[in-house]
């Protein structure tokens, strides 16, 4: 789940409009009528945008849907007086994608997952943070619901990040945080972390969506990278438990405002390569979006705890080198699919993923060595 | 005491403990023997006990980065530091705009 919207404009997974028909077809309730008389409608067309709040251009969930989850939220926070009106709860859509619809009220957070979520991918998910409260912020509830169609889940609210407040990224926290889920023993019926898949997704969406010439770079590096990278073979590591989706967003306090720092977030969960969740971070340092020192704090801080994902001390780089290039195709296929959808030339930070790209293919990818596990 | 080349008036001036006499027409300065030596001296005394000049700020090493990372990513291969978008407008730009999303 994701007790917040996306700060970042560059969302790739942000619906566009093109995509808004997918869930209401997937929807068996939905029929389709968006009038405007739902109460609710405000809540899809101008969401909050306090610091950490979502600012999300196009509601793609069904509005019944929407409905629905926001009076699970509220009855969830309020279980003895759910129907007192009005109440003075912070409350909102927190995020409104095409693979997930996230509402608050309060204390509790409600998520509708992906349509294309299977139950028996997601019990286990959930099951893992249920196990390690420690590291995983913990559902409500140990099992999802079925909701207007879509899995729905329940969750406490927890503090993010503050996307305007740079130097209070918690990047030690994280790093450590990943560390003990890399030494945490995965459970079994786990199924793989899903990182290639998404970023074989991203490419994908570029193909269909943009001119050839104008992905070029990003298809050319996305074509180097070894078939398990890409989603198309096992991962050679199928025990380490990943998180699978690391970046700023997927971190809270919990107990809010103040308690520790969690992961959130768990349909991406599950076994490979750990050093993709190393692998965003390393790929902002490496395209020179993130300054030395946050990225020298973060791996640090990654050894000190002792995570398996890099060698202990020497250049992590044979070990990152393959998730991070993954990692910065992906970011500029959705970076590079986002401005051809809004016809508009690609932004300085855009134009850096792709430039990064576009070097990839006159250095091989290296490969680890062997005690770069 | 007369100025030896426009013979003006010399008059006497005490420098760091060197009688020295500077004409007040001309400004030319006359130095009895050993005075030369004397101020020399007084000037290297001086210069020696301030501490060396301080060396170029050096840079932490810039940790390790691929040979595709931006030229200016901090990568010791392509011998640069600092640079890439993350100073000050493009840091805040670039932190709320990728480190966000997925």
């Amino acid at each position: 789940m994701k007790p917040r919207g996306d700060g970042g404009a560059a969302d790739g997974k942000k619906c566009r409009r093109s995509w808004g028909a997918a869930p209401a077809l997937l929807c068996p309730d939905s029929t389709g009528d968006t009038t405007g008389r739902d109460p609710l409608t405000t809540l899809t067309t101008k969401p909050r945008t306090a610091p950490g709040s979502p600012v999300t251009a196009t509601p793609v969930t069904p509005t019944r849907l929407l409905a629905a989850l926001t009076t699970r939220a509220k009855v969830t926070a309020h279980p003895r007086s759910p129907h007192r009106c009005p109440c003075p709860c912070p409350a909102g859509t927190l995020a409104d994608r095409s693979d997930a619809t996230v509402v608050r009220h309060a204390d509790t957070v409600v998520k509708a997952h992906a349509p294309t979520t299977l139950p028996a991918d997601l019990a286990p998910r959930l099951a893992t943070a249920t196990r390690h409260p420690d590291l995983l912020l913990p559902p409500l509830a140990p099992a999802p619901v079925a909701l207007h169609g879509r899995l729905v889940t329940f969750w406490p609210y927890g503090t993010p990040v503050d996307p305007d407040d740079p130097d209070a990224a918690p990047w030690e926290a994280a790093a450590t945080l990943l560390a003990r889920l890399h030494r945490t023993p995965a459970p079994p019926g786990l199924p793989p972390m899903r990182g290639p898949a998404k970023a074989a997704q991203a490419v994908a969406r570029l193909q269909e969506t943009v001119p050839p010439a104008a992905g070029a770079p990003v298809l050319r590096a996305w074509s180097a990278l070894p078939a398990w990278a890409r989603g198309e073979a096992p991962m050679p590591d199928t025990t380490t438990l990943c998180h699978g989706d690391l970046h700023l967003g997927q971190l809270v306090r919990h107990p809010a405002p103040d308690g520790a720092w969690r992961l959130i977030d768990v349909d991406d969960l599950g076994v490979g390569v750990p050093a993709w969740d190393l692998a965003r971070p390393a790929a902002w340092y490496a395209c020179g979006l993130l300054p030395p020192d946050e990225w020298t704090r973060f791996l640090n801080a990654y050894r000190t705890a002792h995570g398996p994902a890099v060698p202990g001390d020497g250049d992590p780089w044979p070990a990152l080198d393959v998730p991070a290039r993954a990692l910065t195709v992906q970011t500029a296929a959705r970076a590079v699919t986002k401005a051809a959808a809004e016809d508009r030339p690609l932004d300085e930070i855009e134009q850096s993923l792709v430039d990064a790209c576009a070097r990839m293919g006159s250095v091989p990818p290296q490969l680890p060595s062997s005690s770069a596990k | 005491m007369q100025c030896p080349k426009c013979h003006g008036q010399m008059q006497t001036y005490n420098r760091n403990g060197v009688q020295i006499e500077q004409c007040a027409n001309c400004r030319g300065i006359f130095l009895d023997y050993g005075e030369l030596e004397a101020l020399t001296r007084l000037e290297s005394q001086w210069t020696q006990p301030a501490p060396p000049p301080p060396a170029p700020q050096a840079y932490p090493p810039a940790p390790p980065a691929p040979a595709w990372g931006a030229p200016h990513g901090g990568h010791g291969g392509h011998g640069g530091h600092g640079g890439g978008h993350y100073g000050g407008h493009h840091r805040h730009k670039s932190f709320g705009h990728m480190l966000f999303s997925s």
